[in-house]
């Protein structure tokens, strides 16, 4: 990714940006973050498939912030991400410049947040098609047998928060389950504690998640909790037509449309 | 007591197991699900998963739960009445399979919880656990147990080890405890004579990556590096790290009521966690990660060395490998021996 | 062995379904006396957790009732809790709660009569769905052992 690596030099060098949050090469071939601060940090920047950390966490991150304008390589992901976090006042123009990376790997010099919501919206926000069947296996079941089954699932979840903290939504300076006055969400690791912070976390997330999958590729137990995320996703476009990340306007949980569709409401 | 050495045979492995479970035991064993391996319950031999070089968890599930009723209470017409639970419901336990660095993982955490106090919840639980270990005849790039003392094959804090003795699929037995002489008494036909195997010839080889004195020494001088800010750039504040460690006992204190009555609960906890050392009064001494990760690695390899004559590492490398981010452990201690302070 | 008398929790609006609810009451009308009333300034200040935590408190049932569209006390309040409810119904579903414990109603300051029935129907279809046994099991405020296994 050489054409990354001279760009990255050029805006370090020149003083654009202050910190440039990449991907490189971690332990065993896996990928993880880079911040770049001096033009020659950039000869560790690399890019390929494996790239699928959501680095839009570190924008909101006083640590990575706090050091001046940030610049950041964007896959569609990061991209999405970024745009709602600027629909909620987390980034801003002032303090972001954006390199995206199309799935062809072709970089693109965005100018401002605008340019990159232009492109995002070429893209329809839609569940791939494996997580789609385990869905509809999930529908065929019984009410019973999909309790179990999240039951089981769920058990093994001991509440070490790496899916909040991998959410580049999660920006909570201090979260729910973090407040005990009243303690809203149970913190221990049990059936119902478990159930709620998962049933919390998706409810929060509806119409805000970009579908990154970073909350269950962090999990150290590999549970597929992102699939309370997915089905919020198919439930957008099945009952609102879908939603996408918007620098302004309206979101879908912001609004509503006074001929919403109610047919269990006597 | 001295080691003794056995043999068992491959067929008598699964004999062994199943004599354990027939006398009442609760055994845990490393199951797969999901690609992860845990340590769950298991009556089943054939449920065992074999291929693995570490478990995603420790075992410390078993004598500290991640959630744990330490007492209950109920409001009554006398006032507040309090409960402390009971232990005699513990059951005699075996834990079966794990590594030398988790076995010694269970002094780390016996040395915490017999610090000022002794726990005697988690006391009686490790009374009713008996460690059959495995020696590891693999390693991979995250495993460092060479460089905090310990081994592949190491005895200490185990009752019986295991060595896979080739390719035929029989085991040198060492019973190094009273516990494991129990577990050997209870099935002795299956603990042969030990054909004069050579251990060492089927350990891994791992050789230290770093010495962990001379860490020890240059973290008394290293409080104000800024190696502590550029090394926890890319963390974000999980708890992954510390729940899957052998070592890391940080618990947190919960009252679950319901109306009149309820019970006091402990819970895993993280240091690494952004409120972990919030105070009421709204400050917090450990504000920013950098501060966080200084914690962890000055508490392993330095206070508890100090405090508790134990480090508060095994070198599994689990931490390494349940980082959604890679902060990876080993990298960062070889790190902090390479700056010049 | 006396009948299971559902427990029912009722999250209403104050300006709509409680003062529907004292019209009832006025009008002498006898319904089932299975419900606890939880009044509301407005269904749009109802949060999701709150019906999982009635779930996790020993109800049986819930009931989740306001003021019909356009009568919304603070104009749209309701209009943005239905399309929580519309969201939040498929995720329960999802999950395997059980929705047929959990009516929605629109129940107005005139609909006394309204109110009987809605809680009079729900109380008949709680009784024979039965106790909500599923998720008691789960509760954990007695529990002693490992959540292990």
């Amino acid at each position: 990714m050489d054409e990354l690596k001279n760009k990255v030099r050029e805006l370090l060098g020149s003083g654009t940006v202050k910190v440039f949050i990449g991907y490189t090469t971690g332990t065993a071939g896996t990928k993880r973050a880079l911040f770049a601060e001096k033009p020659e940090d950039a000869e560790g920047l690399v890019f390929d498939s494996s790239c699928i950390q959501n680095l839009a966490v570190y924008v909101t991150k006083q640590e990575v912030k706090e050091k001046g304008m940030m610049g950041i390589s964007a896959t569609l992901p990061v991209m999405r991400s970024l745009v709602q976090l600027a629909r909620e006042n987390q980034v801003s123009d002032s303090g972001i410049k954006v390199i995206g990376i199309t799935p062809e790997s072709r970089l693109i010099d965005f100018g401002n947040l605008s340019e990159v919501e232009k492109y995002i919206h070429q893209f329809q926000l839609e569940i791939d098609q494996k997580n789609r069947d385990m869905l509809e296996k999930l529908d065929k079941m019984t009410v019973s047998e999909r309790w179990q089954f999240w039951l089981k699932e769920l058990e093994p979840c001991f509440k070490c928060y790496a899916c909040r903290a991998a959410c580049p939504m999660c920006y909570c300076h201090r979260c729910t389950v973090e407040y005990n006055q009243p303690q809203w969400i149970p913190v221990p690791s049990h059936a119902s504690g478990n159930l709620q912070w998962h049933i919390m976390r998706a409810v929060h997330l509806v119409g805000r998640c970009i579908d990154c999958d970073a909350c269950a590729n962090a999990c150290p137990l590999a549970i597929p909790f992102n699939l309370l995320n997915k089905r919020m996703i198919e439930d957008a476009r099945k009952h609102f037509g879908g939603y996408q990340p918007v620098l302004s306007g309206d979101h879908l949980m912001s609004t509503f449309k006074p001929d919403d569709k109610e047919n269990f409401i006597r | 007591m001295n080691i003794e050495k056995r043999f068992i045979r491959k067929d008598s492995l699964k004999k062994l197991f199943d004599a354990l479970v027939a006398k009442n035991k609760v055994v845990y064993a490393p199951v797969t699900r999901n690609g992860k391996t845990s340590f769950r319950i298991v009556n089943d031999f054939s449920l065992i998963s074999g291929d693995y070089i570490q478990t995603t968890q420790s075992s410390k599930e078993v004598t500290f739960p991640r959630t744990e009723k330490i007492l209950d209470f109920e409001k009554n017409k006398d006032g507040i009445g309090v409960k402390p639970v009971d232990i005699q419901p513990v059951h005699e336990s075996v834990i079966w399979g794990i590594r030398p660095c988790d076995a010694v993982g269970k002094g780390e955490l016996g040395a915490i919880f017999n610090w000022d106090s002794k726990d005697e919840i988690f006391n009686a639980r490790v009374a009713k656990t008996t460690l059959i270990s495995f020696s590891c005849s693999r390693a991979d790039e995250y495993c460092f147990c060479t460089s905090v003392g310990g081994n592949p094959g190491n005895t200490e804090g185990s009752d019986i080890l295991l060595t896979l003795a080739g390719e035929g699929g029989d085991y040198l037995a060492e019973i190094i405890t009273e516990k494991g002489g129990a577990v050997m008494a209870a099935a002795p036909e299956l603990f042969e004579k030990d054909p004069g195997i050579e251990k060492d010839k089927y350990l891994a080889s791992l050789p230290a990556r770093f010495s962990h004195t001379e860490i020890r020494n240059k973290l008394d001088k290293f409080f104000e590096s800024e190696e502590w800010a550029r090394q926890s750039l890319r963390c974000i504040g999980c708890g992954a790290c510390a729940y899957v460690c052998p070592t890391c006992a940080c618990f947190d204190i919960q009252d679950e009521s319901h109306g009149k009555s309820g019970s006091r609960v402990r819970c895993w906890d993280s240091c690494g966690f952004s409120l972990f050392t919030l105070h009421t009064s709204g400050h917090n001494p450990r504000e920013v990660q950098s501060q966080r990760w200084r914690q962890r690695i000055m508490h392993k390899f330095s206070y508890m060395p100090e405090r508790l004559s134990v480090y508060g590492c095994t070198g599994c490398g689990r931490c390494s490998r349940g980082c959604p981010v890679d902060m990876n452990l080993l990298e960062h201690l070889i790190s902090i021996q390479e700056v010049t302070v | 062995m006396a009948e299971f008398e559902p427990k029912i929790v009722a999250f209403v609006c104050n300006w709509c379904t409680y003062a529907g609810a004292d019209l009832t009451g006025t009008s002498r009308i006898k319904y089932a006396s299975n419900v606890r009333i939880i009044r509301f300034p407005c269904t749009g200040r109802i949060d999701y957790m709150l019906l999982i935590k009635a779930f996790d408190e020993g109800a049986d049932g819930i009931i989740v009732s306001g003021c019909h569209p356009n009568d919304c006390h603070y104009t749209s309040g309701n209009f943005h809790a239905r399309r929580r409810w519309i969201m939040f119904r498929d995720l329960c579903n999802l999950m395997g709660i059980d929705m047929q414990r959990i009516k929605f109603s629109w129940v107005s300051a005139a609909e006394g009569a309204k109110w009987a029935e809605v809680v009079n129907s729900t109380v008949t279809d709680i009784r024979a769905l039965g106790p909500y046994e599923e998720y008691r099991r789960i509760l954990n405020h007695h529990s002693k052992e490992v959540t292990n296994g």
